[in-house]
Formats: C-alpha cells, sequence, structure tokens
C-alpha cells in the first residue's frame, strides 16, 4: 500500500512596527515634523549631524510613547535610557541613531486582536515584547531610473524625515496566519489613531512593519526565522507573509532548510528577494547615549497620562453596542475611526441609533471614502445627519432620493432641506401617488390583468412605472401597497 | 599700549569701564601681539584679527549706554573645538579643514552676542593628546621654551595666554585638557564641575566627560570668565540646572579653617621629584595661611587611567562618526558610498583620531562590551565613590597637575602610552566629574609646574578661594613670555 506523508504547516509570525508619533515636532530638536514639503526645509544643526550640536529628548514624544504602551497593557519603565546604535549610512547624519536598547520605555503588554468574524467577538492575543522610542532617519533618494538604490546614477539624502520620532513596538511570535498579521496590524493602527498617538498611515510611511516569519517544525520547536521587509500596505503584509510561507513551505517539502536571512518583499511580482545579507551584518556597538539623562518615569506620571487616556476601540465598541444596540460588527466599524465615532455620538443621541450608524458607517463613510477626505475636511455636519434621517423617517424623502440628497450636501455644504427642495426630491403626496398609480394601471392593461389573474411577478414591472414616474420619489412600499390593492379584484 | 598686555583680564576690564582704554585698543595690541610671536608659537590655527577690530569697535560703541558684562572687554581666545559662527572651526583636523559653523556655542554665546575673539586656538586633533603635536595644523610651542611642547590638548590656549597673545582663552577639558596644558605654561585652567558649562557647540570628544573651562593669567580671572560662561542651557540635557553664585564675592576669604587633603595616589613615584616638591611646598603654604592639611586616598586612582582610555574612546568612536564626507567637511570621492567614506576618514582623520577609534569600536563590540566598557564604568563609580568619602573629610583636595613639567617636541609622539602617563592626575577628577583647577605652583627645572585643586561638585566658589590662596602662597606672578 502506497502511503503519502502530507505534513501540515505551522506558520509563526511575529511582527516589528514603527510608528511615527503624532508630534509637532522632531524628537531631539525643535524642527517641525512634516510631510510633501520641498527638500532639506526643515533641518537644524541638530537634525543634520552639525559638530557640537546636540539632541534634546521631546516631552510629548515621551507622552505618547506611555500612552501607547498602557493602550497595549504593557508594563511601563519607571527608568528608560536612550543608546546609541551605530551605523553607517548617508540617511543616518551623526553615524548613530539615537533608540533605545536594554532599557525601553515599555515592556511586556498584549493586543486582543479582533479575529474578523462578522459577530466580531473572537479576539486573538498578540504579545508584546517591548515599545520603545528612537529618531526615524532621513530619506535617500536615488537619481535614476528605478527609483531604487540599485542601477541609479547617484543618491540625494532629504532631511526633513531625519529625526521624526518613532515609536518601535515588538510583538510576540504569536501570529498564526498571514490574515491575522494583517488584522494585527490593521488593528494596532486603530488603537494609535483613537488615543492620538499617530496618524499611522500607511502610505505616509507613518506606519511600518517587519515580520518575522518561520515554520514551526514537526517536534513542535521554532523553525529558522527569516525578516521580511517592505511591506508597506495592509495588504502587502499579509501578501507578503504569505508568499514567504509559500517560499519557506516549497523549500521544507523538497527537503531543504530555510536560511535565517532578511528578505524584501515585491508587491509587482507578488515575491519575496532575498537582500544581500552582508549589507544587514552590523554589530550596532549599543551603549547608553552619554548626552542625554535617563529618563525617570514616576507612577503618578503614568497614572495622570492613563487617567487621561481616550477610550480604546474596543472599549468604545462594548459601549455601543450597550448603549445603542449596535451589532458587535457595526460598532467595531464605527470604533475604529476616532472622529467618525464622536460624529455619530453627536446624530446617535439625536435620532434612531441604528439608523444613524446605518447612514454613517455605510453611505457617509462610502462617500468619504471614494473622495479621499478626511472627516474634518468633510461639509456634512452631524446637524445635517440628523436633518436627513429625520426626513426619511417622517416619509418627507424616500431612502433612495435621501441617497442623493446626502451626496448634495457632501458636495456643497447645503442644508438637506434646501436640496430636497432645490432638486424636487421630496416624497410624492398620497393623492398625487395614487393618481399615478391608476395611471400605470390603465396604460398598461396587459400587465395589470396578469396580476390581477394572480401573476405576481409582474408587480416589479409596474413599479418600476410608478418610479419612473415619479422620478424615483415615491416611497416605495406604499407604491406597491396601493398597486396590490387595487389590482387585489 | 604696549602695557594693556601685562594686564590681567580683570584689570584690562577696569582699564577700559574706567574710560582709559577701549576694547578695540585691547584688540588692536593683540593682534599685534599674535603677528609678532606666532609665527614662532603657532598657537592659532585661524586669526580673526579683522573680526575682532570690528567687534570691539561694537563693543565699544555700546559701552556709554550701559548694560556691557565687564568680560565683554576683553578679547579672548577661543579654543578651536568650539563652534563659532561664520568662523571655520577645523577641531584641529584635516576633516573639518573648510568647515564653517551656522552657530556660536553657547558658552561663548553666553560670553557675548559678538565675542570679540582673537582667533580660534590650535589643539590636539579633537581635543586628543597631550602635546598639542596631534594637529593637522602643526604642533604648538610652549612659549617658555619653544624647544618644548606646550601639553594638550588646549596647548593653542595655553600658549597664547602665556604669550600674552590674548588675556584669556577658552579651552576644554576631558581628561586634563585645560588644566595639564594649564600647568606647563604657567598659567591657571579650571575644569569645571561636569554640566556647570553647557556643551552645546563643544564638538564631542568623551560626551559625558567634556568640559569647558577658563585658561586665565590668574585666579581671579578664571572666577570672572566661568562667571561669564557658566549656566543651565536648554540646548544640552547635561548641563546642570543649578544656581550660578557669585564667584568673585568670597575669592579673596582664604582658606582659614578649610580641610584640604594631599592624595597619596597621586604623590608616588610616578611623579617627578621636583613636581611633588612643589606640589608639598604649596600645601605647606595652605597650612600657614590656616588651612588645616592632611592626607587622603582615591584607592581607585590607580585604575582611572585605564577606565578613562576605555571610556573616552568608545564615546569617541561613535562621536566621530558624523564626519563621513556626506554633509560637511573633506570628502574624498569614490565609487559608492562605502569607499567614499572609506577614503574620507583615512585621509582626513590623523593617527590618534585613528587610534582612538579603533580602541573605542573594539571596546563597544559585541562580546568586548562587558569586558572593557561595562567594567570601566563599575571603575568608574568606584572612583566616584572614592570622592565622595574624601569630601566627606576633606573641602578640598591636592594633587600635582601633570607628572612633569613640560616634555620636548617628539618626546613621546611615538610611545603612546608615555603620553597618556600625562594624565593620571587629571583623570579622576574627570571621571568623577568635580570641578578642578591648576594654579602655577612655582619651577622645577626652570619651567612651570601646576598644582591641581579639586572640589566637590558644583563648589566652584570655594575651589576657587582656595586656589586664590594657592596662588598667593605660590607667588608665581605672571608676564607674558618670551
Amino acid at each position: 500500500m502506497q502511503t503519502q506523508e502530507r505534513r501540515t504547516y505551522q506558520a509563526v509570525i511575529g511582527l516589528e512596527f514603527h510608528v511615527h508619533l503624532a508630534t509637532q515636532t522632531k524628537m531631539f530638536c525643535g524642527c517641525r515634523v512634516t510631510y510633501g514639503e520641498p527638500p532639506n526645509t526643515h533641518t537644524c544643526p541638530v537634525c543634520l549631524g552639525h559638530p557640537g550640536a546636540l539632541p534634546v529628548a521631546n516631552e510629548k514624544a515621551i507622552e505618547l510613547g506611555v500612552m501607547a504602551g498602557l493602550a497595549l497593557n504593557c508594563d511601563v519603565s519607571q527608568r528608560a535610557v536612550f543608546a546609541r546604535k551605530n551605523y553607517f549610512y548617508p540617511d543616518l547624519p551623526k553615524g548613530y541613531q539615537i533608540s533605545q536598547f536594554d532599557e525601553p520605555i515599555c515592556t511586556g503588554g498584549y493586543l486582543d486582536v479582533p479575529a474578523g468574524t462578522p459577530d466580531g467577538d473572537e479576539t486573538i492575543r498578540v504579545g508584546i515584547t517591548r515599545l520603545h522610542l528612537e529618531e526615524d532617519a532621513a530619506k535617500n533618494v536615488h537619481v535614476g531610473t528605478s527609483g531604487r538604490m540599485h542601477g541609479s546614477v547617484g543618491s540625494l539624502v532629504d532631511f526633513n524625515r531625519g529625526g521624526t520620532p518613532l515609536m518601535e513596538i515588538v510583538t510576540e511570535p504569536d501570529i498564526p496566519s498571514p490574515e491575522a498579521a494583517r488584522a494585527t496590524a490593521n488593528y494596532l493602527k486603530d488603537i494609535l489613531r483613537a488615543i492620538g498617538v499617530s496618524e499611522a498611515d500607511m502610505e505616509k510611511g507613518q506606519l511600518r512593519c517587519d515580520a518575522n516569519v518561520s515554520i514551526r517544525n514537526p517536534d513542535g520547536s521554532f523553525g529558522t526565522k527569516t525578516e521580511l521587509k517592505n511591506m508597506n500596505s495592509f495588504r502587502f503584509v499579509e501578501k507578503g507573509i504569505a508568499a514567504e510561507l509559500a517560499r519557506q513551505q516549497e523549500i521544507l517539502a523538497g527537503g531543504g532548510r530555510v536560511e535565517q536571512t532578511t528578505l524584501h518583499y515585491d508587491p509587482e511580482t507578488d515575491e519575496v528577494h532575498e537582500l544581500r545579507s552582508k549589507e544587514f551584518a552590523h554589530d550596532y556597538r549599543y551603549f547608553p547615549e552619554p548626552d542625554l539623562l535617563p529618563l525617570e518615569l514616576s507612577r503618578a506620571y503614568v497614572r495622570e497620562i492613563g487617567d487621561r487616556m481616550p477610550e480604546l476601540p474596543d472599549a468604545m465598541r462594548a459601549r455601543f453596542v450597550g448603549r445603542y444596540g449596535l451589532s458587535p460588527y457595526d460598532a467595531g466599524v464605527l470604533a475604529a475611526d476616532r472622529e467618525l465615532a464622536a460624529f455619530y455620538e453627536e446624530v446617535a443621541a439625536e435620532v434612531d441609533p441604528k439608523q444613524a450608524s446605518n447612514w454613517i458607517s455605510g453611505d457617509f463613510r462610502a462617500l468619504l471614502n471614494e473622495s479621499g477626505a478626511d472627516l474634518s475636511g468633510s461639509k456634512v455636519t452631524p446637524g445635517h445627519m440628523v436633518e436627513l434621517i429625520r426626513l426619511v423617517g417622517n416619509g418627507k424623502v424616500s431612502r433612495s432620493a435621501a441617497r442623493t440628497v446626502l451626496a448634495e450636501v457632501f458636495k456643497t455644504g447645503e442644508g438637506p432641506s434646501e436640496v430636497v427642495e432645490r432638486e424636487g426630491l421630496g416624497s410624492v403626496e398620497a393623492d398625487e401617488l395614487d393618481g399615478v398609480v391608476d395611471g400605470v394601471i390603465s396604460s398598461n392593461p396587459d400587465e395589470a390583468e396578469r396580476v390581477r389573474n394572480g401573476d405576481k411577478k409582474v408587480v416589479g414591472f409596474l413599479m418600476g412605472q410608478v418610479m419612473k414616474a415619479t422620478r424615483g420619489n415615491a416611497d416605495g412600499g406604499r407604491a406597491r401597497e396601493l398597486l396590490l390593492q387595487k389590482l387585489s379584484s | 599700549m604696549e602695557d594693556l598686555l601685562n594686564l590681567t583680564a580683570h584689570g584690562l576690564s577696569e582699564r577700559i569701564t574706567a574710560g582709559d582704554a577701549s576694547v578695540r585698543e585691547a584688540a588692536e595690541a593683540a593682534n599685534g601681539r599674535v603677528e609678532e610671536v606666532d609665527g614662532d608659537l603657532n598657537s592659532f590655527v585661524t586669526t580673526t584679527p579683522e573680526l575682532a577690530l570690528e567687534r570691539a569697535g561694537r563693543v565699544d560703541g555700546r559701552l556709554p549706554g550701559g548694560g556691557v558684562k565687564p568680560w565683554e572687554l576683553v578679547p579672548i581666545v577661543v579654543k578651536d573645538v568650539l563652534s563659532t559662527r561664520g568662523v571655520r572651526t577645523t577641531c584641529g583636523s584635516k576633516i573639518l579643514e573648510d568647515f564653517t559653523p551656522l552657530y556660536d556655542a553657547s558658552a561663548l554665546a553666553n560670553f557675548g552676542e559678538e565675542p570679540v575673539m582673537v582667533g580660534k586656538s590650535n589643539m590636539d586633533e579633537f581635543a586628543m593628546g597631550s602635546s598639542t603635536e596631534n594637529s593637522a595644523y602643526g604642533p604648538t610651542r610652549n612659549p617658555w621654551d619653544t624647544g618644548r611642547v606646550p601639553g594638550g590638548s588646549s596647548g593653542g590656549s595655553a600658549a597664547a595666554v602665556a604669550a600674552g597673545e590674548g588675556w584669556w582663552a577658552l579651552g576644554t577639558d576631558t581628561g586634563g585638557s585645560v588644566r595639564q596644558p594649564a600647568a606647563l605654561c604657567g598659567i591657571v585652567g579650571l575644569k569645571p564641575t561636569y554640566g556647570r558649562v553647557s556643551r552645546y557647540g563643544l564638538i564631542s570628544f568623551g560626551s559625558s566627560l567634556d568640559c569647558i573651562g577658563p585658561m586665565t593669567r590668574d585666579v581671579k580671572d578664571s572666577a570672572l570668565l566661568l562667571q561669564a560662561i557658566a549656566g543651565h542651557d536648554p540646548r544640552d540635557s547635561t548641563s546642570a540646572n543649578v544656581e550660578v553664585p557669585d564667584y568673585l564675592a568670597n575669592l579673596e576669604d582664604g582658606v582659614e579653617g578649610l580641610r584640604v587633603g594631599v592624595v597619596t595616589e597621586l604623590m608616588d613615584e610616578r611623579i617627578d621629584a621636583g613636581v611633588r616638591e612643589v606640589t608639598s611646598r604649596v600645601a605647606t603654604g595652605l597650612e600657614a595661611a590656616g588651612a588645616e592639611v592632611g592626607e587622603v586616598s582615591l584607592p581607585h586612582a590607580y585604575y582611572a587611567l585605564e577606565a578613562y582610555y576605555i571610556i573616552a574612546p568608545a564615546e569617541v568612536s561613535s562621536n566621530l562618526a558624523r564626519f563621513d564626507g556626506v554633509r560637511y567637511g573633506l570628502r574624498v570621492p569614490a565609487d559608492g558610498v562605502h569607499e567614499m567614506y572609506r577614503r574620507t576618514r583615512e585621509r582626513g582623520f590623523g593617527a590618534e583620531a585613528k587610534r582612538r577609534i579603533m580602541l573605542g569600536t573594539y571596546a563597544l563590540s559585541s562580546g568586548y562590551y562587558d569586558a572593557y566598557y561595562a567594567q570601566a564604568q563599575k571603575v568608574r563609580t568606584k572612583i566616584i565613590e572614592d570622592f565622595r568619602k574624601a569630601y566627606a573629610r576633606y573641602d578640598i583636595l591636592v594633587s600635582p597637575t601633570s607628572p612633569s613639567v613640560a616634555f620636548e617636541i617628539g618626546a613621546k609622539t611615538d610611545d603612546p602610552l608615555a603620553m597618556y602617563l600625562q594624565d593620571i592626575c587629571a583623570v579622576p577628577a574627570s571621571l568623577a566629574g568635580v570641578p578642578a583647577i591648576s594654579v602655577p605652583g612655582g619651577l622645577s627645572e626652570s619651567l612651570p609646574v601646576g598644582v591641581q585643586l579639586m572640589g566637590d561638585h558644583f563648589t566652584e566658589g570655594m575651589l576657587l578661594r582656595a586656589a586664590r590662596a594657592a596662588e598667593r602662597v605660590a607667588d608665581f606672578g605672571f608676564s607674558p613670555r618670551p
């Protein structure tokens, strides 16, 4: 008898995040943190590494680090030490990065990541090993066709980004799948945004994610891990890790061994490529940064920050379920976006909370996504939303017309009632609808007769004619009711 | 005008305040003296005669309006390790040959918005050395004997003051670089408490050790210059937020009742007999002036030099990494960035800088860190404890500043360890971060000998008072040489 050995591959994934902190100024100098400004316009002797310049730690960044640590259930250290990580690179003006090494600001937390099931209750617990503060490097711009270093004709350095406050968060290897890795990254983003620690926009490089990926040995021990870089969107986190797992599986299936290495995900080809390992064979010679004193974080200081911390997404979600009767899923969608949740609560205080949720997390969010606008930049106010939901509730506007109204309000910022008036989008009045229905019946005698004979399928056609005649402003339910009533005998 | 050069800084300041001379005349006198002697001495990497005259004129213009600080009236020499806005700052290195900073070091800015500066003084490259022979701009010569070194690394500042090319100077002291050249040139050199003077703009050598200090003709000038430059600076996290007292107020109060301990470990056979003799004589003099004088032990002082020569190179190996040819300073073009780094640093740094970078890189390397850097830090803690115990019993500690008088140019250049031994008396105070001052105590072999007095953290007031008493005891006197 032929036996076929089938091995199951169990993924072991740990993530390492780099997060730009939402401070006005850089980590160790007073230069503004900016995005997309002309190169080298936000620099000073400190962030250019000029001789004699010294760093001074940004208090706000430390506060945000503590907030993030508390949100991730970490222990906040009473003493944290900045350390120098020494290596040469043109984007590193001092020849070392000021980071934290053996005494980071936070250690030992966890994150209960929603597993993404529709009921929203299942979570995966992901351990947080450590969280520390550091400065970002500048940006190397490779001049040439590819935009990459390889094959470029020269390199320029933009120091605007250099010294941006950065938080590194390292997870335990608790993540079981590429999907869960994506969910973890996504949920971390939600939390960081909710507490105002970071905008965490992956496209702007405010949130960056590397992964350590391995496949568990048959005896349960960890396999050799590889480090995966350059996954610059949530989707690529999932796809990149999946690609690397597939590569490792193929090696193992062929009887080979996975080599410890650093890889680069190429979204164009959906493949991973090995980076020249020599480039990463560093001895960083960490030692305590003598230009900065150790941070002393008193219990009282940490408590004070904890006391004024905004509500975390999972607490908010639970509250929305309890208070407004939303499904965990709908509550989660709103709670994931702090501004949207605040908008929602203003509206829910005035009208039916479920209707409010449907409109805000549905149509309104779709409009925002389509236009790429922020909520703060949107012309729709909570007052507009209340007015619109009331118009629908009172039967003044049909649901479909209300969608058109919302789109118009979104565009112009006019009040919903004004839009209804100007565009003639008000619901057709009862006696008017009666006449329209009569007219449709008399001009479609064959179809009317078939309905009378019990062929309910044709009702849809007649409904369409009613809607056409009222330009969609008829209340669909009432029109159907009228049709059936008039054709029932 | 020649007589202006014979005045102390405070004497000159008083003369100008009284209206009997102008700042511009003082600057002219200094410029003339530089012209006369610096060809022989090489105290300066860069002289700034026009700048000095221009700024002197502006200070003179401000005088009638009041609000001009007494120190602003006295032209100053600035060690080339301090960042000076618009004036090239080389650190004695080829790698910064054409580097012009964007800002003034905080200590200098405290001295005055537009300091009347004679020039930038020569130094061992990146302040690493004890003879000013490690300068890319040639050695400085000792005004007492031009065949000898002025000490280092602030040898240019020391020689300039000793020769009257200026009234006073700023130096920097990481492991004796203010005190030892002051001793070898017969002037007063003060290393304040670590954190007393902002390091912002001081091009870092050993960040946890570096101090900016006055190099002056007498102790009163030292007090006046410290007054000018001391104070908390929000741009230097390691600068102390400790009030700056009036250092001149009690300067003449004497040593009556002060407890003075002579450090046993720094009076052994490693120190030349003539130097020990001068030191003992000054201690005896202090006793005669009313101090209670005894002997004190700093048991771990024997290990201070070893600890220092791990910690300082470790820090400098990292501090010098920024000189990479990318943004400023020397760049030797090459194919690829790594080759550019290699060639730039190969050509830009001198032998001693390279030696220290290698020592420090080794000490911090994975697998060696615990055995070297971490161990040296433990020794440093022991030395700090030694000082704490000593100050429980004594107010002031006394030792020689340097184990010998000025040695001949070239005598130690081939033997780095012999050169490093020049620092044995100076490094304990550096590692402990306590203030220490070198005062001329007398002559040995017809050359000046410095006596070192050390105080507890932030007791510069008392230290200066004791130093003033020692100065009176020694009765060394000052006149520009040669």
